[in-house]
């Protein structure tokens, strides 16, 4: 059981091609890092793999549990079992957050079946205290006038309600101060389980002080270039992109020489 | 389905216009109406065959459908049936929690139900055949004081000239009421005509919310002429809804004068959701230094559906305060115009009066028009006025697809979002949670 990318290729519709054969597996159970420079296409997986309209896939596959999503709608992706942590996530005037994750449980249930409302308030404000979010939340709008803290709460809350099978947390550590992020890394290893696989998306390594991955993986110019154990986060950390990139160079280099 | 709203002998409701067509000049029938009132009924009668019907000339009728408003299509409404009103009265709900009801069927009181301390405290809550009987200086007072300054006068003389019944809500002074009260308004049958009335007076720091239910039974095409006249007073506080939920062949005119004293502050909100043709009308003026008023209404336009709106945020003394905020929703090939005027008079200075009015356009062939304008005579004073018009957001459709939720149900959401900001400004929680459920109803199927 698994989410496996492979020979992925993508681009924004009618551009560049950012994603330039990526291949990916995440094991059930596991929490996989990946780590990259700016536009080395780290965003771009997120929303190609959960299905935004904006994206393009020239080529490749994704298969969750061997069925491949990229035919299906985002919506159907998702009731498939992808969750997407959003680096930005939308605000949605007039649409409260109680109401938003309702309907999204509600998307999950056969035709003519009727989530309980108590039973959901209960689980709603249960993981709502383990995210130390007040009550009042419920009757927002959906993160509207969030501070950062607050929208990635949301998000994982989010996540903590639909109960995905794989999950995607797309630079769920940018805007947030260091009090706000020890509280979502919570959330988050909180529902770390045999029976979910991360995906974590990020820029600085600072993340994964909190959230431990079991592997870590390099993405630079649209494909994973290293991947080994947590200890890479620290490496890149104290060297930079720069030295992955230098020896990425080099690499290319040998390989133009064995070609001659 | 029974109802907690007991039924009104049919024998005891007086009435002070015999005649079923508009004929305003067939001899009237025995009336319990004072002479002044009888008096006006016939001036105003004359007024509306002489004067002419309003042209697309006009700036206060600019890309309306006039066509669809003629009331010589439809004659004045006849009563139910027995058997009708009680089914009427049994569908009657709307607020549960409301302090007092009345229920009308083709312009005859059915009902009215009212808690017993209403009259303790000196309200006076009555249909207004029985306020005129009882206290008709008071009524002179206050009854339709005001000209058309968005509409025509014709119009507004066709429903002087048969209004037969309606609200008739008096607040005394501090008098400061917990729950809102409210009127429900059937119209049945087909070609029917009815003159749905509202005369709210609120004196000196009293405080009240009132709803008005607009319904249909059955799916006859028919006619409502209506008119609601809020008197705020010195310091008072009035809350006024209008559920407009007409059948989908009727044709609506509602005439709205809101009359703000010192330091008084009204809302009035609007909810749009019925009818082939609705044009609604609202004029808030602040009289007095301090007044405040905040004009709302949120529409679900869809079919063939046309919403016309007009409105006048007229800022008579210093220090006055004005917030119009109205949303459309358009599916289908439905259209709206919201034309609104923001003027300030010389005396009117240190004025804040704003205009907002937004369209979300859920269809290639749906129209909406937005037509703002600003009168400002006076200095120092705070204005704007903007108009938007836009389609879903798609960053907020993907937001939403990538919960699971369909794009249908996203756009639906969304959409109630939309318009459900304008029930948010809605202070009373209970209230706004029914009108929620009223819009979520009307969007099923979208």
């Amino acid at each position: 059981m698994s989410l496996v990318i492979h020979n992925l290729h993508a681009r924004v519709s009618g551009g560049q091609e950012i994603l330039r054969g990526l291949n990916l597996e995440i094991q059930k159970g596991s929490v996989h890092a990946i780590m990259g420079p700016n536009g080395s296409g780290k965003s771009t997986l997120s929303k190609v793999i959960s299905g935004h309209p904006d994206y393009e896939v020239t080529s490749g596959e994704v298969l969750l549990d061997g069925v491949n999503v990229l035919a299906m709608e985002p919506d159907a992706r998702a009731r498939a079992g992808l969750f997407l942590a959003f680096q930005y996530p939308v605000e949605i005037p007039g649409v409260s957050n109680a109401n938003f994750i309702r309907a999204a449980l509600q998307a999950r249930l056969k035709d003519g079946e009727e989530l309980d409302a108590v039973d959901y308030y209960g689980d709603l404000y249960k993981e709502m205290d383990k995210l130390e979010i007040p009550r009042t939340f419920t009757s927002r709008s959906v993160n509207e006038g969030f501070s950062g803290g607050e929208k990635k709460r949301n998000e994982v809350l989010q996540m903590a309600m639909l109960k995905p099978a794989y999950a995607i947390l797309d630079e769920t550590d940018s805007g947030l101060d260091i009090d706000a992020l020890k509280i979502v890394a919570a959330g988050v290893n909180a529902l770390r389980s045999p029976s979910v696989g991360m995906l974590v998306i990020t820029h600085y390594q600072r993340l994964l002080d909190y959230i431990t991955p079991d592997v870590v993986h390099v993405l630079v110019g649209g494909r994973i270039v290293r991947s080994a154990g947590p200890e890479l986060a620290y490496e890149l950390e104290s060297k930079g992109y720069d030295w992955i990139k230098d020896a990425l160079t080099e690499d290319v280099h040998s390989e133009e020489l064995a070609a001659v | 389905m029974p109802s907690r709203i007991p039924m009104l002998p049919g024998s005891s409701i007086p009435h002070f216009f015999m005649s079923d067509t508009f004929l305003h000049d067939a001899p009237t029938a025995p009336t319990t109406a004072p002479e002044w009132f009888v008096t006006a009924q016939r001036d105003a009668a004359k007024r509306f065959e002489t004067l002419p019907m309003p042209s697309r000339r006009d700036e206060a009728w600019r890309f309306s459908n006039l066509k669809a408003l003629d009331p010589l299509d439809f004659t004045q409404a006849r009563p139910v049936v027995q058997e009708l009103a009680k089914q009427l009265l049994a569908d009657s709900i709307g607020f549960e929690a409301s302090l007092a009801t009345l229920v009308f069927a083709n312009d005859r009181l059915i009902a009215n139900h009212a808690d017993a301390h209403l009259a303790a405290q000196g309200v006076i809550w009555l249909p207004l055949e029985e306020a005129l009987r009882i206290h008709p200086e008071l009524v002179q007072r206050h009854f339709m004081r005001s000209e058309s300054a968005v509409g025509t006068p014709k119009l507004l003389a066709h429903h002087q000239a048969s209004v037969r019944s309606g609200t008739f809500l008096y607040v005394p002074k501090g008098v400061r009421l917990s729950a809102p009260l409210q009127a429900v308004h059937w119209v049945a049958g087909s070609g029917q005509a009815v003159f749905p009335h509202t005369l709210i007076v609120a004196e000196e720091a009293s405080a009240v919310t009132f709803v008005d239910w607009f319904k249909s039974s059955g799916e006859g095409r028919n006619m409502a002429c209506g008119v609601n006249d809020l008197h705020v007073g010195p310091d008072a506080k009035v809350h006024y809804v209008s559920v407009q939920d007409w059948n989908r062949q009727t044709v609506a005119q509602q005439s709205n004068t809101t009359a703000v004293a010192h330091g008084g502050s009204a809302v009035h909100l609007g909810l749009h959701l019925g009818g082939v043709f609705a044009r609604s009308e609202s004029v808030s003026r602040l009289n007095g230094s301090g007044a405040r008023s905040e004009m709302l209404a949120a529409t679900v336009a869809d079919g063939a559906q046309e919403f016309d709106q007009r409105t006048l945020q007229d800022h008579r003394s210093p220090d006055t305060w004005s917030d119009l905020l109205y949303k459309n929703a358009l599916y289908d090939t439905a259209k709206t115009i919201v034309s609104g005027l923001i003027r300030v008079e010389p005396q009117a200075h240190h004025t804040d009066a704003y205009q907002k009015v937004r369209n979300l356009v859920l269809s290639a062939e749906a129209e909406a028009n937005s037509l703002p304008g600003l009168e400002i005579l006076a200095d120092q004073v705070r204005c704007s006025h903007g108009a938007t018009t836009g389609e879903i957001n798609p960053e907020e459709l993907f937001y939403m697809q990538a919960r699971g939720i369909s794009e249908k149900d996203a756009y639906r959401l969304i959409t109630f979002g939309f318009l459900n900001e304008v029930l948010e400004r809605l202070p009373e929680e209970a209230l706004r949670k029914k009108l929620q459920e009223t819009l979520r109803t009307r969007l099923q199927g979208h």
